[in-house]
C-alpha cells in the first residue's frame, strides 16, 4: 500500500509532469527531429558517396579496360601498317634492283647495242669498199670502152683516108712521099697504103702490094707467108707478063686452109653419142639393182600365185551361184551319186558354155 | 613583124601541103625566138586554125604544128593558158597516138612545155588524158622520143603530189626504172629527174620509187661521165633520203653513202649540191646514220666543199650538212672537230660579206654544244664573237672540272689568260661559266 500511497502522492503532480514531459518532448522533438534528419541525411550521403565512389571505381575500371583494348588494337594496326610498309619498301627496292638490271640489259642489248652498232658500222665500211671498188671498175670499164671506140674510129678514119689517098703509094721508080729512100724503113702510112684496097667504084687493075712479096712465080714451092711486116720491094723484080691473075690471090686460093663447118667437123655420131653417153651415165647412176628388166610374160612365169584374202580364207568365194545353183553336200550322199532331181534342170543353164563351141571352155 | 604573121596566116590554108608545112614551120620559128612574137602569133588567131587542120593532115604538118604550139607555150604561163583554151591539148593528145615517132616527139615536147609552168596547166594536161599515152611513148624504141616523154612526165609530176600520183598510177615508175641503165646520157638525165620529181612529194611515193628496185642501180649513174646525170642521180637519192629514217637506212645499207661521197669528190660546182644535201639529210635522221656517214669518210669531202666552193648556197649547204653530222653526241662533234673545220666555219661566220650566217650560226651552235674535244676549241677562243664565245666557254666549263690534264693544257696554251680577258655582265651565263672555270684553279694562278 505504500506503493499506492506513493503513486497517489505523485498523482497530483502527474498532470503537470505529463504535461511537462510532453512539452519538453515536444520542444525537443523539433531539435531531435532535425538532428535525426541531419544524421540520417549525412549517413545517406555517406552511403551514396560510397556508392558513387564504388560506381566511379567500376566505371574507371571499365573505361580503363576499354581504352586499353582500343589502344592495343590501334597499336596493332600501326604495327601492321609499319610492317607492311617495311615489307613494301623492301620489295620495291628489290624490284628496283631487278628492273635496273633488266633495263640496263635490255637497253644495252636491243636499243643501244654497242657491239651491234660497231659491227654494223664495220659492215657498212666493208660494203662501201665493195661498192666503191665495183663502181671504180665500172668507171674504168666505161673509160676503156670509150677509148677503144675512139681508137677504132680513128683507125677507121685512117683506113678510109689511106684508101682514098691510095695514089700516094710508092711505085718502083718513084718512091712515094711516105717512103723516102733515106729512111730505114717505110713510114707507117706507107704500110697502111699498101694494105688498103683502093677506094673507087670502077674496077681497076691496081697493083696489089702482095705482088712484091713473092718468090719467083713458076718455081714457087712453098706457100708464101702473109706477114704484115713488109720489107722494101726488091728493085729488080721481073713481073710476069700477060693477063694472069696475080699470084698472091691464086696461092691464097690454092692453099686456103680447110675451114670445115661445125657439122662437118664433128663426127657423124657425135651428138647422138654424146647424148647417149650422157644418158648411159645417168642410168648407170640411177640403177638400184642389177636385175635386168624383163618383159611381163616372162617375169611372172615362175611366180606362185598367192590369192587374195577374200579367196584364201575358208569363207572364201562360194561356188554357189558360180558353179552350181543348188546346194550339194557330197558327204551326206548315201550312194556316190546325187539324187535325181525331180524337176528337170533348166535347159538354158545346161547349155551354158556349150552353145557354140568348146573354145570358151579353155578360158 | 605582125605584118609577117598576117601574111603567113592565109598560107596555112593553102592547097599545096608543102606550103602549109613551111608556113607552119616559119610561124614556129618566129614564135620560138621571142615571147612578143609568140604573143603576136596568139593574137593573130593562128592557133584555132592550126588546131582544126591538125586532125586531117599528114605527119609533116602535124610535126610543124606541134612545133608552133611548143614555141608559143614555152615562154610564159599566160601563153600556155591561151593554147589550152583554144583546145590544142586534145589535138596534141591525138598526135601522141600517131604512128610516126617524130610526130609523137613533137607533140610530147609541146605538152611538156605547157605542163612545165604551173600546176593548173599540168592538171589540164592530165585531164586531157596525156599521161597513159606518154607512158606508152616511153616504151618506144626511139631514144629521142623516150627522152622527151621522160622529161614531160618529169614536168607534170613536179608540181603536186596528186599529179605525181596520177603519173604513178599510169605505171610510169617501172618503165622509168628500167631505163636507168640505158647508155644514152641525156635519157638518163631525164629519167632520173622524173623519178626524183615523183619521189619528192611524200613518203608513199618515195617508197613506191624505191620498190621499183632502183638501188643499187642508181649508184652506177653516180659514176657516169656526164655531170648532169650525176647531179640528177644525187637529186633522186636526196629526195628519197629526206623523208624517213628507214629510207635513209636503206640508202646507207645499199652503199649509197659511199657512192655519193665519191661523187662529191669528183665533181665541182653546183653539181655537188644534191650530193651534199644527201649527206645532210641522212645524218639528220639519227645518230647511228650520222655515225655511218662519218665511218664512210664523209667529213673530208664536206670540208673541201666548204673551203673550195665559191657559191654561197653550196657553202651554206656544206655547213648545214656538217652541222647535222656533228650535232648528235660528243663523239660526232669530235669527229667533225678533228677535221679542223671549226676555224673555217667561224671565219665564214664572221665574214661580213656572207649572207648565210644564220646557217653558220646554227651549225656552230649545234656542234659546239656537244663538242668536248678541247684542242679544237682552243683556237676558237681567240677570235669568236660573244654569242659563240658563250658556247665555247660553256663547254670548257663542263670539261675542265673533271680532267686535270686538260686543266694543265688549258693554262699552258694561254686559254686561261684569254678567259680572264673576257668581259661579261655578272649574272649572265657567260659569267657563270667563267666562274666555274676559275674555280677549278687555285687562286694564285687565276690572279
Amino acid at each position: 500500500m505504500a506503493a499506492l500511497a506513493r503513486l497517489q502522492a505523485r498523482l497530483s503532480g502527474l498532470r503537470e509532469e505529463y504535461f511537462r514531459r510532453n512539452r519538453s518532448i515536444d520542444e525537443d522533438r523539433k531539435i531531435e527531429y532535425k538532428a535525426a534528419v541531419k544524421i540520417q541525411s549525412w549517413f545517406r550521403g555517406c552511403r551514396v558517396r560510397a556508392y558513387l565512389r564504388f560506381l566511379t571505381k567500376m566505371v574507371i575500371f571499365i573505361q580503363k579496360w576499354w581504352r586499353g583494348y582500343r589502344s592495343r588494337r590501334y597499336f596493332r594496326k600501326m604495327v601492321e601498317t609499319a610492317y607492311f610498309i617495311m615489307k613494301m619498301n623492301f620489295y620495291n627496292e628489290m624490284a628496283v634492283r631487278i628492273q635496273k638490271r633488266w633495263r640496263g640489259y635490255y637497253v644495252r642489248k636491243y636499243i643501244h647495242n654497242y657491239y651491234a652498232l660497231k659491227k654494223y658500222l664495220e659492215a657498212i665500211s666493208v660494203n662501201n669498199e665493195i661498192v666503191r671498188n665495183e663502181l671504180q671498175e665500172y668507171a674504168e670499164m666505161k673509160e676503156n670502152e670509150e677509148k677503144r671506140k675512139d681508137l677504132e674510129k680513128k683507125e677507121k678514119e685512117k683506113n678510109y683516108q689511106a684508101r682514098k689517098m691510095h695514089y700516094l703509094l710508092s711505085t718502083e721508080q718513084i718512091a712515094g712521099i711516105y717512103n723516102s729512100p733515106f729512111r730505114k724503113s717505110p713510114d707507117p702510112m706507107e704500110l697502111l697504103l699498101r694494105k688498103s684496097k683502093p677506094l673507087s667504084h670502077r674496077r681497076q687493075q691496081m697493083k696489089s702490094p702482095f705482088t712484091y712479096e713473092l718468090c719467083d712465080w713458076p718455081t714457087c714451092k712453098r706457100p708464101p707467108t702473109f706477114s704484115t711486116s713488109q720489107q722494101l720491094p726488091p728493085i729488080g723484080r721481073q713481073k710476069p707478063q700477060g693477063p694472069f691473075r696475080d699470084t698472091a690471090e691464086v696461092l691464097r686460093q690454092r692453099y686456103k686452109p680447110l675451114e670445115p663447118t661445125l657439122r662437118v667437123a664433128a663426127s657423124i655420131n657425135s651428138p647422138r653419142e654424146k647424148a647417149r653417153a650422157e644418158m648411159k651415165r645417168e642410168e648407170w647412176g640411177n640403177c638400184i639393182h642389177d636385175n635386168e628388166f624383163l618383159p611381163f610374160s616372162s617375169y611372172h612365169k615362175h611366180e606362185k600365185y598367192d590369192p587374195s584374202i577374200h579367196r584364201s580364207g575358208k569363207y572364201g568365194q562360194e561356188t554357189y551361184g558360180i558353179k552350181h545353183f543348188r546346194e550339194v553336200q557330197p558327204k551326206k550322199w548315201v550312194a556316190d551319186k546325187d539324187f535325181q532331181t525331180v524337176l528337170p534342170s533348166i535347159v538354158l543353164f545346161e547349155k551354158f558354155g556349150k552353145t557354140y563351141s568348146r573354145t570358151g571352155q579353155i578360158v | 613583124n605582125s605584118g609577117v604573121i598576117s601574111l603567113l596566116r592565109p598560107l596555112l590554108l593553102d592547097v599545096v601541103p608543102t606550103i602549109q608545112q613551111t608556113a607552119a614551120l616559119a610561124l614556129g620559128r618566129l614564135a620560138n625566138y621571142n615571147d612578143d612574137l609568140a604573143e603576136a602569133v596568139v593574137k593573130g588567131d593562128i592557133l584555132p586554125q592550126l588546131v582544126c587542120s591538125l586532125s586531117e593532115q599528114n605527119r609533116f604538118y602535124k610535126k610543124a604544128a606541134a612545133f608552133v604550139l611548143r614555141a608559143v607555150g614555152k615562154h610564159s604561163p599566160q601563153l600556155a593558158q591561151a593554147i589550152v583554151q583554144c583546145g590544142a591539148l586534145e589535138m596534141l593528145v591525138i598526135c601522141l597516138e600517131d604512128f610516126d615517132p617524130g610526130v609523137k616527139e613533137a607533140a610530147s615536147w609541146a605538152i611538156g612545155y605547157i605542163a612545165r609552168h604551173n600546176s593548173e596547166l599540168s592538171q589540164a594536161v592530165v585531164d586531157a588524158g596525156a599521161v597513159p599515152l606518154l607512158v606508152l611513148c616511153i616504151q618506144e624504141p626511139e631514144i629521142a622520143l623516150k627522152r622527151i616523154a621522160a622529161s614531160t612526165l618529169s614536168d607534170i609530176s613536179k608540181h603536186s603530189p596528186e599529179l605525181a600520183q596520177t603519173v604513178v598510177d599510169a605505171g610510169a615508175i617501172a618503165h622509168l626504172a628500167q631505163m636507168i641503165l640505158n647508155p644514152d646520157a641525156k635519157l638518163k638525165r631525164q629519167v632520173l629527174s622524173a623519178l626524183s620529181q615523183i619521189a619528192k612529194h611524200s613518203v608513199d611515193l618515195a617508197e613506191l620509187v624505191v620498190a621499183a628496185e632502183i638501188f643499187p642501180v642508181v649508184l652506177i649513174c653516180l659514176k657516169d661521165s656526164d655531170e648532169y646525170v650525176k647531179k640528177n642521180g644525187a637529186t633522186l637519192i636526196r629526195e628519197i633520203a629526206k623523208h624517213t629514217p628507214e629510207l635513209s637506212q636503206l640508202i646507207v645499207n645499199a652503199g649509197g653513202v659511199a657512192a655519193v661521197i665519191d661523187c662529191i669528190g669528183s665533181c665541182r660546182g653546183t653539181v655537188r649540191l644534191p650530193g651534199i644535201m644527201v649527206l645532210g639529210y641522212v645524218a639528220a635522221h639519227s645518230e647511228n646514220l650520222s655515225m655511218a656517214v662519218i665511218v664512210s669518210k664523209g667529213i673530208p669531202p664536206l670540208c673541201t666543199c666548204l673551203i673550195e666552193e665559191h657559191e654561197d648556197h653550196i657553202k651554206a649547204a656544206a655547213a648545214w650538212a656538217l652541222g647535222q653530222v656533228g650535232r648528235h653526241t660528243p663523239e660526232h662533234a669530235r669527229a667533225v672537230a678533228v677535221a679542223n673545220v671549226l676555224p673555217t666555219l667561224l671565219a665564214m661566220y664572221m665574214d661580213t660579206r656572207s649572207s648565210e650566217d644564220l646557217q653558220m650560226k646554227a651549225t656552230l651552235k649545234n656542234i659546239l654544244q656537244k663538242c668536248t674535244y678541247l684542242p679544237a676549241l682552243e683556237p676558237l677562243l681567240h677570235d669568236a664573237p660573244p654569242n659563240i664565245l658563250k658556247h665555247i666557254v660553256g663547254q670548257f666549263s663542263k670539261v675542265l672540272p673533271h680532267d686535270s690534264k686538260a686543266r694543265r693544257l688549258f693554262v699552258t696554251t694561254g686559254g686561261l689568260k684569254k678567259v680572264q680577258e673576257i668581259k661579261a655582265e655578272s649574272g649572265s651565263l657567260l659569267q657563270e661559266y667563267i666562274n666555274t672555270i676559275n674555280n677549278c684553279y687555285p687562286e694564285e694562278i687565276v690572279r
